[in-house]
């Protein structure tokens, strides 16, 4: 009697453990289904997105022959690229301010700052570009590039600010009454106890800029376009090129990835080797 | 010290003009009629009015809140299970999941849209289901990182306490996880919930046009018939919809704390 129970119990922790994995599963492979379905239709021999009729590596081909493409290519890193060092600064410089100015001011800005991260993107969107065509400003690579840093700003001071939060105030003083001049206190004292912050805002800056659709769509003008306004574009034809193109960013986005998760994996390695050797 | 705060001014500028700016650019629009210009400017209401007599724009409207609140629902349906299932594993393991489950976050929203693109064509499922599991597959990841990290925070000691003082697991599941889990839900909703709301990609990509949501509507007043006051009444009225449910919902979380 006693063991049919324990039995009995031993099966229901096995089910139970059998329905939490599967689930988990279930749900890994809603998320990649498409990426795998992307990468092996961009080898897909005819253009069909439904029927893989053969292997072929035609459509990289098309992409690399195709200028519109590449310039999309190139107009995304290069934006995403200025728009992380420009906002990464200027948030960074702004949360600090921030951090010693008083507190109605601060609550005030922080609202502010706030409202494209409450708002959706289309209206953030839509109010640029008003604001754009309004004052006469002529919509492309700049208009693009202002809107990029204005959006990428906030994600950067929001990754700072509870760093500044966590700082000793007496450090940057004790600096300052040791002699350094504010400008050192800055450098030396302030900033380098932020970098995790500061590191993790410019990296939500960069995905953020390099994904961004919306409010790209609504401030560039003609002749530049980025990846994701490349493919809304071509959303009537279809285009296996785009495929091609996917595959190339998944590659790329993993082999990142895992040389992020790598390197402290063998550093901490490293580590243990060396305190082994001594 | 106090020079420091010195530092915020150029910011403040900034943010004078590239957020208040626009959105005052957006009421101005809203309130304004076509041919406008500042000398000869007359406020008017008749962009609101036209939004609401004709039947059509609150039927688009109430159209983008259900497939909103659907996907918000079924996300939450999946997302909690999920993310409570991987709060119970291995550290180890936790950290891997939930790599697993951001590592396609990382490819652009509309190369990963226009995949299921390919994957839908062949099944004559309703655009409208098409376009809800676009989006559930779109906003998912975020109910499930925001749920997960509330249940990582919690102090599992109160589980073991529970069940010392004789409370099975459902019983502590339900007074103590959920509860606990809150916050996690609430920003879940509201990070699921808002671009659902606006989405208008997701509708092109995945309905084939025949879709139309709120969002659409809005990049049709602004791109193809260039009619921006009616455009920016669209945008306001969405908005003030959005930033009342967001408010409604931090209530109810305030509330909760409360009781």
């Amino acid at each position: 009697m006693m063991l049919n129970i324990k039995n009995y119990f031993k099966e229901l922790n096995l089910k139970h453990k059998l329905f939490s994995k599967s689930y988990i599963i279930g749900t890994l492979l809603f998320f990649y289904l498409p990426i795998v379905y992307v990468v092996m239709f961009s080898f897909n021999e005819s253009k069909s997105l439904t029927k893989f009729t053969g292997f072929s590596l035609k459509w990289y081909d098309k992409m690399l022959n195709d200028s519109t493409m590449l310039d999309a290519i190139y107009y995304t890193v290069v934006i995403a690229v200025i728009a992380t060092i420009v906002s990464t600064i200027v948030g960074t410089i702004a949360a600090i301010g921030l951090s010693k100015s008083k507190k109605i001011v601060k609550e005030l800005v922080l609202q502010v700052n706030n409202l494209p991260m409450m708002n959706p993107e289309i209206v953030t969107a839509i109010g640029l570009m008003l604001f754009f065509t309004s004052f006469s400003i002529k919509t492309g690579f700049m208009t693009l590039l202002l809107s990029h840093i204005a959006f990428c700003i906030p994600y950067v001071m929001l990754s700072v600010m509870p760093r500044l939060r966590q700082l000793d105030p007496n450090l940057a003083e004790a600096a300052l009454d040791l002699g350094a001049t504010p400008w050192q206190a800055l450098t030396k004292v302030i900033v380098p106890l932020i970098t995790p912050g500061i590191i993790a805002g410019a990296l939500i800056a960069f995905t953020m800029s390099f994904d961004d659709f919306v409010i790209s769509f609504f401030t560039t003008g003609p002749g530049v376009t980025n990846i994701s306004i490349y493919v809304y574009t071509m959303y009537k034809r279809i285009n296996p090129s785009i495929n091609a193109l996917s595959t190339l960013i998944i590659v790329v986005i993993t082999i990142v990835l895992i040389l992020v998760n790598a390197i402290p994996i063998l550093k901490e390695k490293g580590r243990k080797k060396n305190v082994q050797i001594y | 010290m106090k020079s420091f705060a010195r530092l915020a001014y150029p910011y403040m500028f900034w943010i004078s003009i590239f957020i208040v700016l626009p959105m005052l650019m957006i009421v101005f629009y809203a309130f304004s009629t076509q041919g406008n210009d500042v000398l000869t400017l007359q406020f008017t209401l008749d962009n609101f009015k036209r939004f609401f007599s004709d039947p059509i724009f609150p039927m688009v409207l109430y159209r983008s809140l259900k497939i909103a609140f659907m996907t918000t629902i079924i996300c939450l349906a999946i997302g909690y299970p999920c993310a409570y299932l991987i709060a119970q594993m291995k550290e180890k393991d936790q950290t891997m999941m939930i790599l697993l489950i951001t590592l396609p976050m990382w490819i652009n929203m509309l190369v990963r849209t226009y995949a299921w693109r390919g994957i839908l064509m062949s099944t004559d499922l309703s655009s409208e289901i098409k376009v809800l599991i676009g989006m559930v597959y779109n906003f998912l990841p975020f109910m499930i990182i925001q749920i997960y990290t509330s249940l990582a925070k919690m102090d599992k000691s109160l589980l073991f306490a529970a069940h010392d003082l004789g409370a099975n697991k459902i019983k502590t599941f339900l007074r103590i996880t959920l509860p606990l889990s809150i916050p996690g839900v609430i920003a879940g909703i509201t990070l699921v919930f808002l671009p659902a709301v606006s989405s208008f990609f997701i509708p092109i990509l995945l309905g084939g046009g025949e879709y139309v949501l709120i969002g659409n509507l809005i990049e049709n007043y602004f791109v193809a018939s260039g009619d921006w006051n009616f455009g920016s009444a669209i945008s306001l009225i969405m908005a003030v919809l959005i930033m009342a449910s967001m408010f409604l919902t931090k209530k109810l979380d305030y509330g909760n704390k409360e009781g």
